[in-house]
């Protein structure tokens, strides 16, 4: 059957399109607008007024000097550092916590999942966290870094839906046969739940790869910054003054370079993106089944 | 069968004695104690941290040590210039939020339901999501660089008569820069919640809408918002649940001393009185309020969820 369309809906289709295109095109430009500059000359580019088609005289001079930078290679090693370490304390936590209280077996499951809800519900706040974690002796340690966010209570609650998900049927037939609890979550649950781990761990991930304010109140030591804490300094803090070789063209160097720096920062991510955004998608839909 | 088996397991853990259980389920003890460490260590042992909002702190005396002050804390900041100011940029720039960012997702999710072309959709959606891969930090750097008095904003605003400025140390442009980014990063990704409910509309009640002779219109009046309503309902609550909680490391990555009046708020200040200039008692006492704000602006969020779409947040 052939539907018809009034004129009104014809001209909202084309404007919706143009509308949408829009959309598309502010989503991207700024990250290419980025990228042009950072291939500029840092000399022209200051004499630049406006959107970029392509780079101002092609330069790899910004490069150059990222590559000087003293703190970003070290960022990326803090940073690397936390995450892999983060992920796995992360895991160890999270997955046996949610097993257990999503087990119906468990006698102190409703009072342990009260407690941990409360904890989304108040907090301390920021300077007692703060007193707390230099009472433990971690500052200015990793571990400052990965223990007070070795367990995000959203990525709990997930798993534990998602194991609670599994018919108990399974876990029964399994213990009339003599499986441990251990047993059964290693053999049983966690290869159940596989798409919901790999969801909590992308979540985890981009906690540690993006934090930055723990780190600002924690860490001292420059060369332990992570690296979104050195891109504050050099983004935001405007520490450019350590890589700049002085003169004329101080200012423009320092623009086009903070813009190679963000390249460098950002590269790893939007490589990754094209393959782990539909995971990411997935997980929103997870998420939402039940915050 | 099974049922009779739970009963006598059960019957069985309450006549024996008390560690009975413990050696039953062994494992998931040891599975759920790190975890109930965990949070007794980095959240609950915090909790005591807010004596602090009653004493006059002294680091070298700690918690337990320092002079206990009662309510001067609190006194202090209730009384003080900072309360009022920046409880209202705080509530100005959360419901900015509301009015701008919060529909914006719907509406892209509505206008992309309208495209008929797979390719495009997709192709679409997948760039608008782009923004939210980008960390915080280096948002903010290119907000900072691109809006400076020779930044590319900057230098497009010019061109329809803005007159040229270093946006960011303008008090009056904060909020719109902050609003306006948010929307930047936040639009895509927020509409994937909105573009999933509207996939499960059952296609069956557009067919029977067009057999009908309904407009398309009055299709989306009357077929795609009200399925699409529960979604609204629960994400509008989530957001008033957490209205004092400003993403506070985006201001701190985006104001300066020239627009603390606009851009200051709560949160900030905590950071800022407390950790920069370590007004230990202050600080805490405001972070408690906070705290106690958020706790119950929550509890009333999720008490009128359960009531209107009989779905609890939590």
């Amino acid at each position: 059957m052939k539907i018809k369309e009034s004129k009104s809906y014809k001209v909202f289709k084309f404007f919706n399109i143009i509308v949408l295109s829009l959309v598309a095109i502010i989503s991207l430009y700024p990250m290419i607008y980025v990228l042009l500059a950072s291939l500029s000359d840092p000399t022209e580019f200051m004499k630049h007024q406006g959107l970029l088609l392509k780079p101002v005289e092609f330069s790899f001079e910004s490069y150059v000097q990222v590559s000087k930078h003293p703190f970003i290679l070290s960022g990326y090693k803090s940073t690397l550092f936390v995450l892999i370490v983060g992920l796995a304390v992360n895991m160890l936590l999270t997955l046996p916590g949610a097993f257990a209280l999503a087990s119906k077996d468990f006698k102190y499951r409703a009072l342990i999942n009260k407690m941990v809800v409360f904890t989304m519900l108040f907090s301390g706040g920021m300077v007692p966290l703060f007193l707390t974690v230099k009472a433990y002796g971690l500052l200015d340690s990793y571990w400052a870094l990965i223990l007070p966010v070795a367990v995000n209570t959203f990525n709990l609650i997930i798993m534990r839906t998602a194991f609670a998900s599994i018919p108990p049927s399974l876990a029964e037939s399994a213990t009339l046969d003599g499986a441990s609890e251990l047993v059964i979550m290693l053999k049983i649950a966690l290869p159940l739940c596989m798409p919901t781990i790999a969801v909590i761990i992308l979540y985890y991930g981009v906690q540690h790869w993006n934090a930055w304010f723990h780190a600002m109140l924690f860490i001292k030591t420059k060369t332990k910054y992570p690296l979104q804490l050195v891109l504050r300094e050099v983004l935001v803090v405007e520490d450019t003054t350590s890589m700049t070789i002085g003169g004329d063209d101080t200012v423009g160097l320092a623009e086009t370079v903070k813009y190679a720096v963000i390249i460098v920062s950002t590269l790893p991510i939007l490589t990754l993106y094209p393959f782990l955004q539909r995971y990411f998608v997935k997980g929103v839909m997870v998420g939402a089944v039940k915050g | 069968m099974e049922v009779k088996n739970k009963l006598s397991r059960r019957a069985g853990s309450v006549a024996t004695p008390p560690f009975a259980d413990f050696i039953r389920h062994k494992w998931l003890y040891f599975m759920v104690a790190p975890l109930v460490i965990y949070y007794i260590l980095f959240h609950y042992i915090p909790m005591f941290g807010l004596l602090v909002a009653f004493e006059r702190y002294v680091p070298s005396k700690g918690i337990f040590g320092s002079s206990f002050i009662g309510f001067e804390n609190f006194i202090d900041f209730f009384t003080g210039p900072f309360f009022f100011s920046r409880l209202r940029n705080t509530v100005v720039i959360s419901l900015s939020l509301l009015i701008f960012s919060f529909p914006a997702p719907i509406i892209l999710a509505l206008l992309l339901n309208e495209i008929k072309s797979k390719a495009f959709r997709s192709v679409t959606q997948t760039l608008s999501y782009l923004p939210h891969f980008i960390s915080l930090t280096v948002v903010c750097g290119m907000i900072r660089s691109f809006t400076m008095d020779n930044g590319v904003i900057t230098d497009l605003l010019v061109n329809f008569g803005f007159e040229r400025q270093s946006m960011l140390s303008n008090p009056d442009l904060f909020v719109s820069i902050y609003v306006i980014s948010d929307i930047w990063q936040t639009i895509g990704w927020n509409s994937i919640i909105y573009i999933s409910a509207l996939t499960a509309v059952d296609q069956e009640l557009y067919e029977a809408a067009n057999i009908d002779g309904a407009t398309k219109w009055q299709q989306v009046i009357h077929i795609t918002l009200p399925s699409i309503a529960p979604t609204i309902v629960i994400m509008l609550l989530l957001r008033i649940g957490s209205i004092l909680n400003v993403g506070y490391e985006k201001i701190i990555l985006l104001y300066n001393p020239l627009t603390y009046d606009t851009a200051d708020v709560l949160q900030s200040l905590i950071y800022r009185r407390g950790l920069q200039e370590f007004d230990w008692g202050y600080s805490t006492a405001a972070g408690m309020f906070n705290s106690v704000v958020n706790t119950a602006l929550l509890i009333l969020s999720n008490k009128i969820s359960t009531k209107v779409s009989e779905t609890a947040l939590w």
